[in-house]
C-alpha cells in the first residue's frame, strides 16, 4: 500500500507542477518544467496503462501488478541502490495517445524506461516513437510484431510469450486431442490475424486444415449470424476474441449449437477478468482454454505462483481478494511483475546508474538468455532470445470443470520455439 | 484610429511571433505539445471556415484528416515519395475527396447534413480496416526512417528533430492562419457569413449561395487534410484513428469552445484543451469528466466561447 | 447449412436488432421532433439501463425474473429522473440552442461514461435472462428470450402510440412540436412537456438498455454505437415521425443482418452506410419524412 500511495502522490504532485506549469505558459515560459527533471538518485519507470478505453479492465490489473511489484523491489534496496518510481499515464488504448504519453515520458519525466503496454495497435504506433526518443521500451504485449522484426532495437519483450509461439505449441495437441479439422472464429484486425496465420500453418503441418474462417468486426455485438458459417463437418472450433461481447458470442454459440456440437478450443484472451463460473457461461463446460498462467490455483501449485498471488492480492480463483466478482487478467497480468524484475536483471546487469547508461542496460538485457522460476519470475522458467527480443515460456491447456479451469497440459519451451525472423543486434542504436 | 481588420492582423503577427520565440524558452516536451497543438489548430481553423464562419456543422471532418495522413502517408510509405511531395500530394487528395463529398453532402441541410458528413466518414474509417493489407488497418503503418528526411532549398530537413518538427508546424500554421485571415476578412468572407446569418436572403440579393458554400466546405476539408497530412508526415506515423468519431469530434470542440467565427478561437481552443486532457490524464482518469464539466459550462456561460466572448464584450474587432 | 434456414436465423437476428434499435431511436425522435434537439448522450441513457439492470440483479432479492421485472421499472425511472435533471441544469438554461445542446450533452455524455467507469469498473457484467429456454430447429437453436424482446418492443411501441396520439399529455406534445410559441400563447406548459418529453425519450432509450443486458451484457462504453445507429434510424425514417422511426429501424435492423450474410462484415457495413448517406442526400427530408417544419 505504502508504494502505491507514495506513487499517487508523487504522481498528482507532479500533475499539480504540471498544472502550474500549463498556469504559466504563456506567463514565463522559462521556469516550466525544470523542476520536473532529474536524475541519478532514483530510477523513472514510466507506465503508460489502458486506464480507460476498450482495454481498461487490462489496464486496471496491470497497474496494480506493477505497483505490487515495484512495491517489493524497493523493499528489497531498489536497483543498483537506487529506488523506483513509477510514473503512471492514462493512454486511453488509443494509439495516437500512446505516443504522446510516451513522449511525455521521455521529454518532460525523463524516464529511464517505459513499459506494460498491452494492445496491439498502441504499441504498434508508439514502439517507432520510443525508438526515435531512444527510449527503451519493455511490451507486455503477446503481438508477433516485435519478433517479426517490425519494431526497433529499443523494444523487447522479455515475459509473456508472442501470440506465434502460443499458435504454435497449440496445434500438436488440438490435432491428437479434439480433431484436425478447425473452424477458426477470431476478431478482424491484427490480433486476429496473427491467430490465423499462424494457427493455418501450424495446424497445416500437423497434418489437419482450416475448413472456415470466421473474421468478426471488433465493434460487433451480435454474433449469431456469422455461425451459420460454421461447416457441419467441423471437428473443433478454435475461437479468440476480446472486448466486453465476448459473453454474448459464447452464449449465443450455445444457443446456435446446443450440446451436439463440435468441440471447443478457446483463448483465455476473451475471458479475461470474466469469472467462468456464471450462468452465462455454463455452454463453456468441458471444453478447453490456453492460459499463459493458469488462473485458478492448481493441486501443484507452485510456491511461486502462491506469492504472486499474495503480494498482488489475487485469491485462488484469480479473483480480487475479497471480491470474487473482480477477476483478474491472470493471463496477462504476470507479464507486468515478470517484465520489472527482468528490467531489474538489466541494471543490475550492467550496474546501470542512469538515462546515459541506457545502451549499456539494452545490450546486457540482450545477453540474458534465460530466467529461472522464481518469485521473480512466476509464470515458469523462461528462455530470452537476445537476436530477437522475445521471451518463451511455458503454456498451459486448461479444461473448464465445474466453471473452474482445471490445467491438462503444460507444454515444454521448446514447442512454443520458430526460427528467428530478424536480429536486432545488428541494428544500430 | 486603426481600422478593425488591421487590429486583427497585428495580433494574429504577435500571435505568431509569441509562437516563434516559445521553442527557445519553453524545456522539450513543452515544444513537442505545442508543435501537436499547432497542427491541430490548423484543423480547427478548416473546421472554423466551415462551422463557425458559413454555420454548416460537420461531423465527418475526420475524414478529411484522415485523407490528408493517409495520402500523403501512403504515398510516402509506398512510392518514397520525397516528403515534400507526399505532403503536396495529400493536400491534392483531401482537396479531390472534399470536392467530392461537398457535391453529395451540401444536397442536405442542418441535422441531415450533420449525419451525412457523418456516415461518409464513418465509411471512410471503415474502408480504412477493410483495406487493411494496404492501410495497416487498426495497426496503422510507421514511416521507414530514410523517409523521415528530405532535402529543401538546399537544406536537409530531418523530421526526428524536435526543432524541424516545431518550424515546420510553424511555418505551415502560419500559412493557413494568414490564409484564413485573408479570406475571412475578403469579400468572400463577407459573403460566408451572409450564408450562415440568412441564407435564403443572401440569395435573394442575387448570389449563388450554393456555390458559396461549395468553395467553403473545400477550402475547409483542405485544410484539415493539410493537417492530417502534416500530422503523419511529422510524427512518421499513420493510423486509422484518425479517422474514427472522436476525431471529428475534437475540432468541433476545439472550435466552440475558443470561439466559433473567430480566427484565433480555434488556437486558443485547441491550446487549452490539450492542455488540460494532457495535464490532467497524469493524476487522474477521471478527466475526461473535467472535459465534460468543462463543455457544459462553457455553454452555460461562455456560449460564444473564450474569443467570442471577449469580442463581444470588449473587443468587436477581435473577429 | 441450407439457404432457407440462415435466411431464417438472419430475419430473427436482424428482428430483434430492428426492436432494440426501435426503442431506443424512438426515444431520440421523439426528442428531436419535438424539442429540436440532437441529444448526443443518448447513448449514455441506453448504457445507464444496461447497468441500472446490472444493479438490480446483483442487488435485488429473488428469482431472475422478479429482479429482471424490477430493474425493467426501476432502472428506466432512474435514468428519466436523471434526464430530468439534466433538462433542469442544462438544457433549460442554454434555450435548447440546437449547437449549444450538442456541446452540452458531449460533456454529458463524457460524464456520465466516465461517472461510470469510475462506480461501476471497466469490466463487461452479464445479467441472466429472466427464462433461458432454447427452441430447437432442425438446423439451429434460438434463445425465447430474444424473442421476449420483440415482443416487449410491439407493446410498448403501442402504448406510446396510444399516448401520444389518445391522451392529453400526447396532444400537449404534438401541439408543443408544431408550434411552440402559439403553444405557449395558449397557456401549455412548454418547459414541462419539453422536460417530460426529454425524460420519456431517455426512458425508452433506457428500457432497451434493460432489454439487451441478458444477449449483451453491461459495459461503459456500449452506449456508443446505438447512438450512431438511432441517429441514422432516425434521419432515415423522417425527423418526428414515428411510424417512419419504426420502419427504418425494421429496414437498417433487418438489412444489416442480411446484408453481413452475403458480404464480408466490414464490407457489409460500408455498403449498409454508405446506402443510408446516399439515400439522406437524394431524399434529405428522410425516406418516410414529409419535409421537416423549420
Amino acid at each position: 500500500m505504502d508504494t502505491k500511495r507514495k506513487g499517487l502522490i508523487t504522481t498528482r504532485r507532479g500533475a499539480l507542477r504540471g498544472m502550474g506549469a500549463a498556469g504559466l505558459l504563456l506567463a514565463a515560459p522559462g521556469l516550466v518544467g525544470r523542476a520536473v527533471a532529474q536524475s541519478g538518485d532514483i530510477i523513472r519507470l514510466g507506465a503508460p496503462f489502458h486506464r480507460t478505453g476498450i482495454g481498461a479492465s487490462y489496464g486496471r490489473w496491470y497497474e496494480q501488478t506493477a505497483n505490487a511489484a515495484v512495491k517489493l523491489i524497493n523493499e528489497a534496496g531498489g536497483i543498483n541502490g537506487m529506488q523506483v518510481e513509477m510514473i503512471v499515464e492514462d493512454d486511453g488504448t488509443d494509439p495516437a495517445r500512446g505516443v504522446q504519453v510516451m513522449e511525455k515520458f521521455s521529454a518532460e519525466h525523463k524516464v529511464d524506461a517505459v513499459f506494460g503496454h498491452l494492445f496491439s495497435h498502441v504499441v504498434a504506433a508508439t514502439a517507432a516513437r520510443a525508438g526515435e526518443l531512444k527510449m527503451p521500451y519493455f511490451i507486455c504485449s503477446e503481438a508477433h510484431t516485435l519478433a517479426a522484426g517490425a519494431l526497433n532495437r529499443y523494444v523487447f519483450q522479455p515475459s509473456i510469450t508472442d501470440v506465434k509461439s502460443q499458435v504454435i505449441s497449440m496445434a500438436p495437441w488440438i490435432s491428437q486431442n479434439l480433431g484436425k479439422k478447425v473452424t477458426l472464429i477470431y476478431p478482424d484486425f491484427a490480433f486476429g490475424y496473427d491467430h490465423r496465420d499462424n494457427f493455418t500453418a501450424a495446424i497445416a503441418a500437423q497434418g489437419g486444415s482450416i475448413v472456415a474462417n470466421i473474421a468478426i468486426p471488433p465493434t460487433e455485438t451480435s454474433f449469431t449470424r456469422y455461425l451459420p458459417q460454421i461447416p457441419a463437418d467441423t471437428d473443433v472450433i478454435y475461437h479468440v476474441m476480446v472486448g466486453p461481447a465476448v459473453l454474448t458470442f459464447v452464449k449465443e454459440l450455445g444457443d446456435y449449437l446446443g450440446s451436439s456440437g463440435p468441440k471447443l478450443f478457446g483463448f483465455m484472451d476473451s475471458l479475461e477478468a470474466v469469472r467462468t463460473d456464471i450462468e452465462a457461461l455454463s455452454f463453456l463446460e468441458g471444453s478447453y482454454f490456453w492460459e499463459a498462467m493458469p488462473r485458478y490455483a492448481q493441486a501443484n501449485q507452485t510456491e511461486f505462483d502462491k506469492f504472486f498471488r499474495e503480494k498482488v492480492g489475487v485469491d485462488a480463483s484469480g479473483a480480487a481478494v475479497g471480491d470474487e466478482n473482480d477477476v483478474s487478467t491472470y493471463s496477462h497480468m504476470f507479464s507486468v511483475w515478470e517484465t520489472l524484475f527482468a528490467m531489474k536483471q538489466a541494471m543490475e546487469l550492467s550496474g546501470y546508474k542512469g538515462p546515459d547508461q541506457k545502451q549499456a542496460m539494452l545490450e546486457a538485457m540482450e545477453s540474458i538468455t534465460s530466467f529461472a522460476e522464481s518469485n521473480e519470475f512466476p509464470q515458469g522458467d523462461k528462455v530470452f532470445n537476445g537476436k530477437t527480443h522475445q521471451s518463451f515460456g511455458h503454456q498451459n491447456i486448461s479444461k473448464v470443470v465445474s466453471g473452474k479451469l482445471e490445467v491438462v497440459y503444460r507444454t515444454t519451451i521448446e514447442e512454443t520455439l520458430y526460427e528467428d525472423e530478424v536480429d536486432y543486434t545488428t541494428m544500430s542504436f | 484610429m486603426m481600422s478593425p481588420s488591421k487590429k486583427l492582423l497585428l495580433l494574429c503577427l504577435a500571435v505568431l511571433a509569441v509562437l516563434f520565440l516559445l521553442q527557445f524558452v519553453m524545456p522539450s516536451y513543452f515544444v513537442l505539445t505545442l508543435t501537436r497543438i499547432m497542427i491541430f489548430a490548423i484543423f480547427a481553423m478548416g473546421y472554423n471556415l466551415l462551422m463557425g464562419y458559413t454555420g454548416l456543422l460537420s461531423l465527418g471532418h475526420a475524414m478529411f484528416f484522415a485523407v490528408g495522413l493517409y495520402a500523403s502517408g501512403l504515398a510516402s510509405y509506398y512510392w518514397g515519395l520525397p516528403l515534400f511531395w507526399s505532403f503536396l500530394f495529400g493536400i491534392a487528395a483531401s482537396a479531390a475527396a472534399s470536392t467530392l463529398i461537398a457535391f453529395l453532402a451540401l444536397k442536405t441541410q442542418t441535422v441531415a447534413f450533420m449525419i451525412v458528413t457523418l456516415m461518409f466518414s464513418q465509411v471512410a474509417y471503415l474502408s480504412i480496416l477493410q483495406f487493411s493489407h494496404v492501410t495497416g488497418g487498426d495497426q496503422g503503418l510507421t514511416l521507414p526512417p530514410e523517409s523521415r528526411s528530405f532535402g529543401f532549398l538546399g537544406m536537409t530537413l530531418d523530421m526526428t528533430s524536435e526543432a524541424t518538427r516545431y518550424n515546420i508546424a510553424f511555418v505551415v500554421f502560419a500559412a493557413v492562419l494568414l490564409l484564413t485571415y485573408a479570406v475571412t476578412k475578403g469579400p468572400f468572407g463577407r459573403l460566408l457569413i451572409a450564408v450562415r446569418e440568412n441564407e435564403s436572403r443572401t440569395e435573394m440579393l442575387g448570389f449563388n449561395t450554393y456555390v458559396i458554400k461549395l468553395v467553403a466546405f473545400v477550402l475547409s476539408g483542405t485544410i484539415s487534410g493539410v493537417a492530417g497530412a502534416l500530422n503523419g508526415l511529422i510524427f512518421g506515423y499513420i493510423g486509422s484513428s484518425s479517422a474514427d468519431f472522436g476525431n471529428s469530434i475534437e475540432p468541433l470542440l476545439f472550435t466552440l469552445v475558443g470561439g466559433a467565427g473567430t480566427l484565433l478561437g480555434p488556437l486558443v481552443g485547441t491550446a487549452l484543451m490539450t492542455l488540460l486532457i494532457d495535464r490532467l490524464s497524469g493524476f487522474t482518469t477521471a478527466y475526461l469528466i473535467v472535459i465534460g464539466i468543462i463543455l457544459i459550462v462553457m455553454t452555460l456561460w461562455l456560449p460564444k466561447g473564450i474569443l467570442g466572448t471577449v469580442r463581444d464584450r470588449w473587443a468587436k474587432w477581435l473577429n | 447449412m441450407d439457404l432457407a434456414p440462415f435466411l431464417l436465423l438472419a430475419a430473427l437476428e436482424g428482428l430483434v436488432q430492428a426492436s432494440v434499435l426501435t426503442l431506443t431511436a424512438l426515444g431520440l425522435s421523439i426528442v428531436f421532433g419535438v424539442m429540436r434537439v440532437v441529444n448526443v448522450a443518448h447513448g449514455e441513457f441506453f448504457m445507464l439501463g444496461a447497468v441500472g439492470a446490472y444493479v438490480c440483479a446483483s442487488l435485488l432479492p429473488g428469482p431472475a425474473w422478479l429482479t429482471f421485472a424490477g430493474a425493467l421499472v426501476m432502472a428506466p425511472l432512474c435514468v428519466g429522473a436523471l434526464a430530468i435533471l439534466a433538462d433542469w441544469a442544462m438544457l433549460k438554461r442554454i434555450n435548447y440552442n440546437p449547437e449549444a445542446t450538442i456541446v452540452s450533452t458531449i460533456g454529458l455524455m463524457y460524464i456520465l461514461q466516465q461517472m461510470t467507469l469510475i462506480t461501476f469498473g471497466p469490466n463487461a457484467q452479464a445479467v441472466n435472462p429472466p427464462f433461458s429456454y432454447t427452441i430447437r430447429t432442425p438446423w439451429f437453436g434460438y434463445s425465447s428470450y430474444k424473442l421476449f424482446i420483440v415482443l416487449v418492443t410491439i407493446v410498448i411501441v403501442i402504448a406510446l402510440w396510444q399516448l401520444l396520439r389518445k391522451s392529453r399529455i400526447g396532444l400537449l406534445m404534438r401541439a408543443t412540436q408544431y408550434d411552440k410559441d402559439t403553444a405557449q400563447n395558449f397557456g401549455i406548459p412548454v418547459a414541462r412537456v419539453y422536460s417530460g418529453v426529454f425524460a420519456v425519450g431517455a426512458m425508452l432509450a433506457a428500457i432497451a438498455g434493460v432489454l439487451i443486458v441478458p444477449i449483451r451484457q453491461a459495459d461503459y462504453l456500449m452506449g456508443h454505437d446505438p447512438l450512431l445507429l438511432s441517429f441514422v434510424v432516425v434521419i432515415v425514417g423522417g425527423i418526428g415521425s414515428i411510424p417512419g422511426t419504426i420502419a427504418a429501424a425494421i429496414l437498417i435492423g433487418m438489412s444489416d443482418g442480411l446484408l453481413s450474410v452475403m458480404l464480408s462484415p466490414t464490407l457489409a457495413k460500408i455498403a449498409s452506410t454508405l446506402l443510408v448517406a446516399l439515400v439522406l442526400v437524394f431524399k434529405p427530408e428522410g425516406l418516410f419524412g414529409k419535409s421537416a417544419r423549420q
